[in-house]
């Protein structure tokens, strides 16, 4: 079956995904919900922001990402001064990368839950003497559960899935970056098709799994009673 | 000092509210209009809903707007009912009444048990929100807005999203709220007849501005009201039952100027119950006829409006400590000469009873 090198990748891959999971639903709820709210002009730029990850080849997101973190960027410097060394082709700095490569599959889901939730079960919420963040919490997280699985499962899945941004900034280091989808590149160039092959047949089959439990699962739909 | 006083200016690219106003702090005040008067504004103002940059509010001697302080609406002792009762789908009801109950610290006005049974929905309280009819529902959103406890209840056209039968399956409630309650209440409606039955005090709104305000009765027997209600226009009588005739099965309204025989829905002597006359079923004349109209009340002219309609006239009467208002066409009111202070009878030919 799966060598020992491969269960190392898909762990490392699995942890990786989980990471910058928890990651997004931390940051990305609130961009959504600003996204989902304000009325400001700003709301136009920002949102093509979050999107460019969509339409960007993964090697530009990278090479930028790369320049930031590296020695001379700003963020390379920051984290050297910090006693944080560079995050270029360290786990860490994997996950950096995933949280931008990622951030439309949590956002863009999370906003459009955010939406339909509307402003009028906020308004009853607020005459019901409950705060801003209060209602947050107790009204539109609950009715808007469905996109929160929904936006974590894309996540999740999108993550697994990358490539070209885990080369830029993460390399080839086993046990450290080199994620499945990297393994399998590296078993095809070796020219070892059969390990190859059980590890793209593991992806293949959780892809579409994931797809198939997102596709079916349709919660009922709420009325706003 | 008691009662609401409030001051809001807003200017939007299609809509502008500019009302200055005093409601009494106690009662049922109806701020009607048509769609687009700005009376649901009003009332979000009021709530907090709206930020009127400039505005002003104070209940009950109480600043909750002035220049440099604004009460966020959570903070607002009210309780605010949505056209659409707009239940939390995720709660059961008894969730969406703890939901606010559970917010507040002084709850001494209304207690949960009060607002369930002043709704009737015991029965209800497992329901998920989906499960019920839109009467239900609404009531519902009635006791949930109650179980705060609020020192001002707010509706805003708890009925208009309701059919006729559902409508008069939850008035009762609501006048229940008017007796058993000393909230005050704030009631917006489109509908002349809820007004009739509910209100006390009644606040008119054209065009994002205030008509006329004042007591009930007074003011919806104003003439010079540049909205017209057409074939709702008419007079509400505050009277008590004096008499019932069991033979004829007729009860008779006793109140400040005269009485008047209706049919009786059994009826106790002695109670108090409002009455309305539209003015399409008061006729004038000059003798007391022997038509089979039998109520006749002897009445002077005091005014003399337009109706809707160019070839008809509103016609305003005192009978006694009351007002009357008929309509007639303007060749009849020529023919019988009427002109402010003339005598005339005043038939009237049906009376609603609101109970």
């Amino acid at each position: 079956m799966v060598n020992s090198s491969d269960l190392q990748a898909l762990w490392l891959t699995v942890r990786l995904a989980s990471t910058v999971t928890v990651i997004l639903l931390l940051v990305g709820t609130p961009i959504a919900w600003w996204l989902a709210r304000t009325r400001t002009w700003w709301k136009g730029p920002i949102g093509a922001v979050v999107a460019l990850p969509l339409v960007l080849p993964p090697s530009v997101l990278g090479f930028y990402l790369l320049l930031t973190m590296g020695p001379n960027g700003p963020v390379g410097q920051l984290t050297h001064a910090l006693g944080l060394g560079l995050l270029p082709f360290t786990f860490w700095g994997l996950v950096v990368a995933s949280v931008f490569y990622s951030l439309p599959f949590m956002v863009q889901p999370l906003q459009t839950a955010f939406e339909a939730v509307g402003d009028r079960p906020l308004e009853v919420a607020a005459t019901l003497r409950a705060s801003p963040l209060d209602a947050f919490f107790t009204v539109a997280m609950p009715l808007a559960a469905p996109g929160f699985l929904t936006a974590s499962i894309l996540t999740f899945a999108h993550t697994v899935g990358e490539f070209g941004v885990v080369l830029m900034i993460g390399g080839n280091l086993p046990g450290v970056t080199r994620v499945a989808s990297v393994q399998i590149y590296d078993h095809v160039e070796a020219l070892e098709y059969m390990q190859a092959h059980r590890l793209a047949a593991v992806m293949l089959l959780f892809s579409f799994l994931v797809l198939l439990a997102l596709y079916s699962w349709r919660p009922n739909p709420k009325k706003g009673a | 000092m008691a009662g609401i006083e409030g001051r809001f200016r807003l200017d939007w690219p299609s809509f502008s509210l500019d009302v200055d106003l005093t409601l009494p702090g106690r009662g049922v005040t109806a701020l009607f209009g048509h769609s687009g008067s700005g009376k649901t504004t009003l009332l979000r103002c009021i709530a907090g809903l709206e930020h009127a940059p400039q505005g002003w509010l104070s209940v009950d001697g109480e600043v909750w707007q002035d220049a440099d302080r604004w009460l966020p609406t959570h903070r607002r002792p009210i309780g605010y009912v949505f056209q659409e009762a707009s239940l939390f789908p995720h709660l059961s009801v008894l969730g969406n009444l703890r939901y606010g109950r559970k917010r507040v610290r002084d709850a001494q006005r209304v207690s949960l048990d009060q607002a369930i049974e002043l709704l009737g929905i015991g029965h209800l309280l497992d329901r998920r929100p989906d499960l019920l009819s839109g009467g239900e529902r609404q009531r519902v959103g009635i006791a949930r807005a109650l179980a705060v406890s609020p020192r001002l209840l707010l509706l805003d056209e708890p009925l208009a999203a309701l059919d006729w039968k559902r409508k008069q399956e939850i008035l009762p409630y609501l006048e229940r709220l008017h007796d058993e309650l000393e909230i005050p209440i704030l009631y917006v409606s489109h509908s002349p007849d809820e007004v009739a039955r509910l209100a006390d005090h009644l606040v008119a709104m054209e065009g994002g501005k205030v008509l006329a305000a004042g007591p009930l009765t007074e003011t919806l027997a104003r003439l010079d009201l540049p909205f017209r209600l057409g074939e709702d226009a008419g007079a509400v009588l505050d009277a008590t039952v004096g008499a019932v005739d069991k033979e004829w099965r007729l009860a008779r309204m006793d109140f400040d100027g005269g009485s008047l025989w209706a049919p009786d829905p059994g009826l106790t002597v002695g109670r108090r119950i409002r009455v309305r006359v539209l003015a399409r079923d008061v006729s004038l004349a000059k003798e007391p006829g022997t038509s089979s109209i039998q109520n006749a009340l002897r009445g002077q002219v005091d005014a003399i409006g337009d109706d809707e309609h160019p070839g008809l006239a509103l016609v305003r009467l005192r009978v006694g400590e009351s007002v009357l208002l008929a309509r007639l066409t303007r060749r009849a009111a020529a023919s019988l000469g009427v002109a402010s202070g003339r005598e005339l009878w005043v038939q009237v030919k049906s009376v609603a009873l609101l109970e």
